[in-house]
């Protein structure tokens, strides 16, 4: 799923400043599964900017409610009849929620109240780790099953780089070198062969560097399923 | 090992035979020509190339295409090196096209430090290819005279190909598998992480030798003087991949604050003697960080000069 981390409240309270009345916006999506931005995490903003404005002097009106999905403009529609109440939104979606906001209400400001950070998993409760760059042509068979685009610093297809030291990645000591367990894992299993082929360059056209992608299932464009 | 024509010094001196010493300049932190012309001076005959360094340690310097040409023109043979942290296939054909031109006939190919460390640490990194393809990139652009799509080159950049080998970082047992990529990707010529732990790298040596890695390419073993125990003591704690026994440590806290500089040429000294006995080792590499002006003693009484 994405991975979110919420903006300090010094960040959100800068963003609406200047506004009286505001609605935060949670999203049930991925935001809600790492505690980042579900109704939940609504209410408890908006209970704070309320309380953090009063304190300044400058009270303010503050709802929140959550949609089914920010990512999907039938969900997105059904703020039609309110959104125009209001002197902001702030989105606790990922940063794809408050683009649609935005595209479907151009009247209104949507703030981004999370920072999009990666494509992860929760690994213990309450820890999440990036897994996946989305770089459009998966080939983790090759290593074990574990992502060296992702999660080496360098992206590497030959790692471990110089600096591996004790299954630690030279860029910061709570990380993992995953090369490490990438080599580790094709030693025990017998494949070493699998990593000392020269990988083919990589085509990175399908990853960001080919400009912004798009998925198209015809199908369901045709509505034939 | 086949010949190359590159009409590279370094490789002459390898195929000749001759036990190769080789140097290293750090380009300054700025456009000062006059302090890499006063570095030059020190490592002129005194070695048979000199790797000039590329933004080592992610941190700005000179560029090590224009110091390379600088060095070039000043009589020295230079050792292009190249990292995959700060360029894309595009801007990496196109310098090795250009540094060919200036008469540069050796490059060697790294991933390069992670940006984190360096003095721009917020910037975004590049990595486009690692260290294994650049090999491979600069043996297609020489042998195949083609750039990566296929399209012919007009005037292939005839490189003498050099890349890294770390033996010292983990995991141990893949070292040596790591190398045998490399050059089967094309390296011509190795030079290791500066070596500290002298048995450790003796075993790695024997495997390298029983796959007669060796044979297939010129292996120089990587040697950097200590100038005290502080050095040492800070390279073994914040340098990653560093293998630095206590041994050396002890020796160097062992002798009197004045003395220690010279107890570290004196390590070093008996290590280049040990490289030449050693099996598969074609050479040296010294890098005197920011100690060219040692360079002469050192090579001096290692028994290495005149440089053929
Ligand atoms: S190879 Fe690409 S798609 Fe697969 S996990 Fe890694 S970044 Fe994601
Ligand atoms: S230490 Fe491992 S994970 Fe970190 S950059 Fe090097 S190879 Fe990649």
């Amino acid at each position: 799923m994405i991975v979110a981390d919420r903006k300090s409240l010094e960040e959100i309270l800068g963003m609406v400043a200047d506004r009286d009345k505001i609605l935060i916006l949670g999203c049930k999506g991925c935001v809600t599964v790492c505690n980042v931005g579900g109704l939940k995490e609504a209410e408890i903003l908006a209970s704070t900017v309320k309380i953090a404005r009063k304190k300044e002097g400058r009270p303010v009106k503050v709802e929140h409610r959550a949609l089914e999905r920010q990512c999907d403009n039938e969900y997105v529609a059904q703020l039609a009849d309110s959104v125009a109440d209001y002197d902001a939104v702030v989105s606790m979606a990922c940063g794809v929620g408050p683009q649609f906001l935005s595209e479907m209400y151009p009247d209104q400001v949507f703030f981004p109240a999370v920072n999009t950070t990666f494509f992860g998993g929760a690994v213990q409760h309450g820890v999440w780790e990036e897994r996946c760059a989305g770089c459009g042509a998966c080939a983790i068979h090759l290593f074990g099953g574990l992502c060296p685009i992702a999660r080496c610093a360098k992206s590497l297809l030959h790692g471990p780089c110089g600096g591996s030291s004790n299954g630690i990645c030279e860029v910061h000591k709570d990380t993992a070198c995953i090369w490490d367990a990438i080599v580790k894992k094709k030693l025990e299993t017998g494949r070493l062969e699998d990593l000392v082929a020269i990988k083919p360059f990589k085509d990175w056209r399908t990853a960001r560097d080919g400009g912004p992608r798009r998925s198209i299932r015809e199908e369901l464009v045709k509505g034939t399923i | 090992m086949t010949a190359t024509q590159s009409g590279s010094n370094l490789e002459k001196v390898l195929t000749a035979g001759h036990f190769a010493f080789t140097g290293e300049c750090g380009p300054p932190k700025g456009a000062n020509v006059a302090h890499l012309r006063k570095k030059f001076k020190y490592l002129k005959g005194n070695v048979d190339c000199v790797n000039m360094t590329d933004n080592q340690t992610a941190v700005v310097r000179m560029s090590s295409l224009a110091g390379s040409a600088l060095m070039k023109a000043e009589g020295l043979e230079p050792n292009f090196q190249m990292v995959c942290r700060d360029r894309n296939r595009l801007a990496m054909m196109s310098d090795i096209l250009g540094a060919y031109a200036l008469g540069v006939r050796n490059m060697l190919c790294l991933s390069g430090d992670h940006q984190s460390f360096g003095n721009h640490p917020e910037a975004k990194n590049v990595h486009d290819i690692d260290s294994m393809q650049l090999i491979a990139l600069v043996k297609k652009m020489r042998d195949e005279e083609k750039f990566l799509n296929g399209e012919d080159i007009d005037v292939a950049p005839k490189m003498f190909i050099g890349a890294a080998c770390n033996p010292f970082a983990d995991p141990y047992e893949f070292r040596v598998h790591r190398l045998a990529t490399k050059i089967a990707a094309g390296a011509d010529f190795i030079q290791t992480q500066c070596i500290f732990n002298m048995d450790k790298f003796r075993d790695f040596m024997k495997q390298v030798v029983d796959k007669g890695l060796h044979e297939r390419c010129y292996i120089l073993a990587g040697v950097t003087p200590m100038k005290n125990a502080g050095m040492a003591n800070f390279m073994s704690k914040y340098v990653p991949g560093m293998d630095i026994p206590a041994s050396l440590i002890k020796r160097l806290k062992g002798v009197d604050k004045r003395d220690q500089a010279e107890e570290g040429i004196r390590f070093a000294l008996e290590q280049i003697e040990a490289f030449k006995e050693m099996q598969g080792v074609a050479g040296v590499h010294l890098m005197a960080i920011e100690w060219e002006h040692k360079v002469p003693e050192i090579a001096e009484r290692a028994g290495v000069l005149p440089r053929p």
